[in-house]
């Protein structure tokens, strides 16, 4: 079955977590115990409703403020395919846990109040989409019953986020919008009853009918090795297999390759997925696979095509979205991983740094807090062989490791 | 000779993320505990390595709780398949005087196998260790990462925890901490069982309907044995139709009448299920907060 990964962002009181529930709710998804679990917390609050905001808040700390923290992962399926929700906070404090959840998202969800229109954060909300090319986005207008459903109003709404469309830099995206309401459960399964000057699908229809081979984008296959697979035993005594993950096109048994950093040119040999001997290893597939000559491969190496192949270089100049507490400073060593490479970076300027609600730039600047989002040029200590985020997603994006504390400091975006 | 496009995208993140482990760790273990993900589990590290051995072995912490079938095709498995198996004994930890057995009515050893655990990679030095959870069992688990930082006590601070974007896992540590993996995560309860059923995997008979001696407590079925599970005099025992959804200890595991004999049937059941697989976890319900309090203090 397919897997659609959703990222959901919205602000604070913006009923993104209700809409989740209800999402849930309304696909039968929802298991008694937790509804039983939900009635009665929400006897215990003294609603008078259902708040199916419940059923996605977790940790202890936050219940009582009522605020998700964190990346939640939230999972349901129809008939059609499996879905994950990445639950991200709202705040501007966790900036980077919407980055995290967009990363391995192929649709977006954007949460309006009706009340209050497009904001700082939906426009923050949008760039961050926008800068990690997620492929569909969908901004819900949220709480129309509190708006008295008004057709007016979703019209400005809409009309005020499309000047954001000008701005942005990833002019593919495709945008839809719906106006909803998850406390009353409009329009995100059931067709709303009220709202009928809205001819367009409901959300989940939306999300149903959204083509898998839409959403992600064709590029040049590039296969990370991750590992070399030599088992020594006499039934595979010679054998010597690549083991790794295909991204960005298929490979196939005889194409023409050359292996990074050597610049080798081979050809491959066969292709296994586990026992299984096959023609063609698709993209996102974890496959082994052998070559015709014998070449000196390692992790970090890299099998591509021979036509079309990444930029190698020690330096490079990428958008960067800055995670850690501690200040990036123009001179610092951090630890860069762009796929399973590992590399030594020095950061050698900072360019400016890009205001989150489509402003402009800022370019006196010199150092980096969390959440900042900035144009940084690297040098590194080894080559890596990158492509362009906008031509590769996965070969185009890596991220800064602290050597100090280990953490994930930033991500970036190779320009 | 086909492609690959038919694959399950979840399968090949799972055997990426073991092909990580071996990649960047120097001792990973595989947490072995007899149920249906830790069987999966091993599925798909023969699938990541192969033609190779799987690289890393098993490790079964024994509370002495365990359904006895379990246990035997624990051994089972591990022999057909050439596996390293390490048992390591809550029962060792209790007459060390390490942890104190818990007593009365909803009295476990599920909380104590944590000591155990902590023992066991101190003793090995493990610095990975590999587990069968899934992010959709329960709440806490839901914003767990793949790669989850411990600390040398095998604490967990939710609040440290570190972001994982696109498909890059940064398993970078300090001598002394360790890192459990996840490599299901993503996957939900039927979505293994969909997966033992296509991969014809054989698993321990409680899973399915079968006769046993039971009784009722606070709305649910208890397998009687009273040498481990506590029974007062009023709780009568009689032989139900039942299996177990999920494979805990016998003194904090329900079961559900049934009759599914095979997977396909259990699949069904679990389709029209409206209970979510945790719900017949007892340790679980001693507090909402209770998965991520045990963890915080080191559990798996």
């Amino acid at each position: 079955m397919e897997v659609l990964k959703i990222a959901t962002a919205g602000s604070v009181d913006d009923g993104k977590s209700t809409l989740i529930g209800r999402l849930l709710y309304d696909t039968n998804s929802l298991t008694s115990d937790k509804i039983e679990a939900i009635e009665k917390t929400s006897k215990q609050k003294g609603y008078d409703y259902l708040d199916f905001s419940l059923a996605t808040d977790g940790l202890v700390a936050e219940r009582e403020q009522g605020i998700t923290i964190d990346v939640a992962h939230i999972y349901f399926s129809t008939n059609n395919k499996s879905y994950i929700i990445a639950d991200t906070p709202g705040h501007v404090e966790y900036t980077r846990n919407m980055i995290t959840g967009a990363s391995t998202s192929q649709a977006a969800i954007i949460l309006i109040d009706a009340r209050k229109g497009v904001i700082e954060q939906t426009k923050r909300h949008f760039f961050i989409n926008n800068l990690l090319r997620v492929k569909e986005v969908v901004v819900a207008i949220n709480k129309m019953d509190l708006v008295a459903f008004s057709e007016e109003i979703y019209k400005t709404i809409k009309s005020d986020f499309h000047k954001l469309l000008k701005e942005r830099d990833y002019q593919e995206q495709r945008i839809t919008f719906i106006p909803v309401s998850a406390l009353k459960g409009d329009n995100i399964v059931h067709k709303s009853e009220t709202m009928t000057w809205y001819s367009g699908q409901t959300l989940l229809e939306h999300l149903e009918a959204l083509d898998f081979k839409d959403i992600y984008n064709v590029g040049t296959p590039r296969f990370p090795v991750q590992s070399v697979i030599r088992p020594k035993t006499d039934a595979f005594r010679d054998f010597r297999g690549y083991a790794g993950k295909v991204y960005g096109g298929e490979l196939s048994i005889g194409d023409s390759v050359l292996v990074l950093p050597s610049k080798a040119k081979t050809k491959i040999k066969s292709i296994y997925f586990y026992d299984q001997e096959v023609q063609t290893a698709s993209r996102r597939s974890s496959v082994t696979m052998t070559l015709e000559d014998e070449i000196n491969i390692s992790r970090g190496d890299m099998i591509t095509k021979v036509a079309n192949l990444p930029v190698i270089s020690k330096q490079f100049t990428a958008k960067i979205a800055w995670m850690d507490r501690e200040t990036l400073k123009v001179g610092n060593k951090y630890v860069i991983q762009h796929g399973v490479n590992k590399v030594l970076a020095k950061v050698d300027r900072v360019h400016h740094t890009i205001n989150t609600d489509f402003s402009g730039i800022v370019e006196t600047v010199n150092e980096l807090d969390i959440n900042d989002i900035a144009l940084v040029s690297f040098k590194l200590n080894k080559p890596i062989f990158y492509d362009a985020f906008k031509n590769h997603r996965t070969n185009g994006s890596f991220i800064i490791i602290n050597p100090q504390s280990n953490t994930t400091a930033g991500a970036g975006f190779i320009q | 000779m086909k492609n690959t496009s038919h694959i399950n995208p979840l399968e090949n993140e799972a055997i990426y993320i073991f092909r990580e482990v071996v990649a960047q760790f120097e001792k990973p273990v595989l947490l072995f505990s007899g149920g249906k993900d830790s069987i999966t589990l091993v599925r798909l590290a023969q699938k990541a390595f192969y033609p190779s051995k799987i690289p890393f072995p098993l490790l079964h912490i024994d509370t002495g709780h365990n359904f006895p079938e379990t246990i035997v095709f624990r051994d089972r498995l591990t022999k057909e398949l050439g596996l390293e198996l390490i048992v390591r004994h809550v029962q060792d930890s209790i007459d060390q005087g390490k942890v104190i057995e818990e007593s009365g009515r909803y009295s476990s050893r599920n909380a104590l196998q944590t000591t155990t655990l902590l023992e066991a990679i101190e003793e090995f030095k493990f610095d990975a260790c590999i587990g069968g959870a899934r992010r959709d069992e329960e709440k806490a688990r839901a914003k767990e990462r793949v790669f989850s930082i411990r600390d040398n006590f095998g604490q967990w601070d939710e609040k440290n925890q570190r972001p994982e974007l696109f498909d890059m896992l940064n398993g970078q540590i300090e001598f002394g901490q360790n890192v459990r993996v996840f490599p299901i995560s993503n996957w939900t309860e039927l979505d293994v069982w969909s997966y033992i059923e296509r991969e014809k995997m054989e698993i321990p008979s409680i899973y399915f309907a079968h006769l046993r001696k039971t009784f009722i407590r606070d709305g649910m079925i208890w397998t009687n044995d009273d040498a481990i599970v506590f029974r007062d005099e009023e709780e009568v025992v009689k032989e139900r139709l039942i299996r177990f959804r999920t494979v805990g200890d016998m003194s904090c595991t329900a079961a559900v009448l049934s009759a599914a004999s095979d997977i396909l049937s259990v699949v069904q059941e679990i389709r029209d299920s409206t209970i979510s697989e945790r719900g017949a976890r007892i340790d679980d319900k001693r507090s909402e907060s209770a998965m991520e309090k045990r963890k915080q203090q080191g559990y798996f």
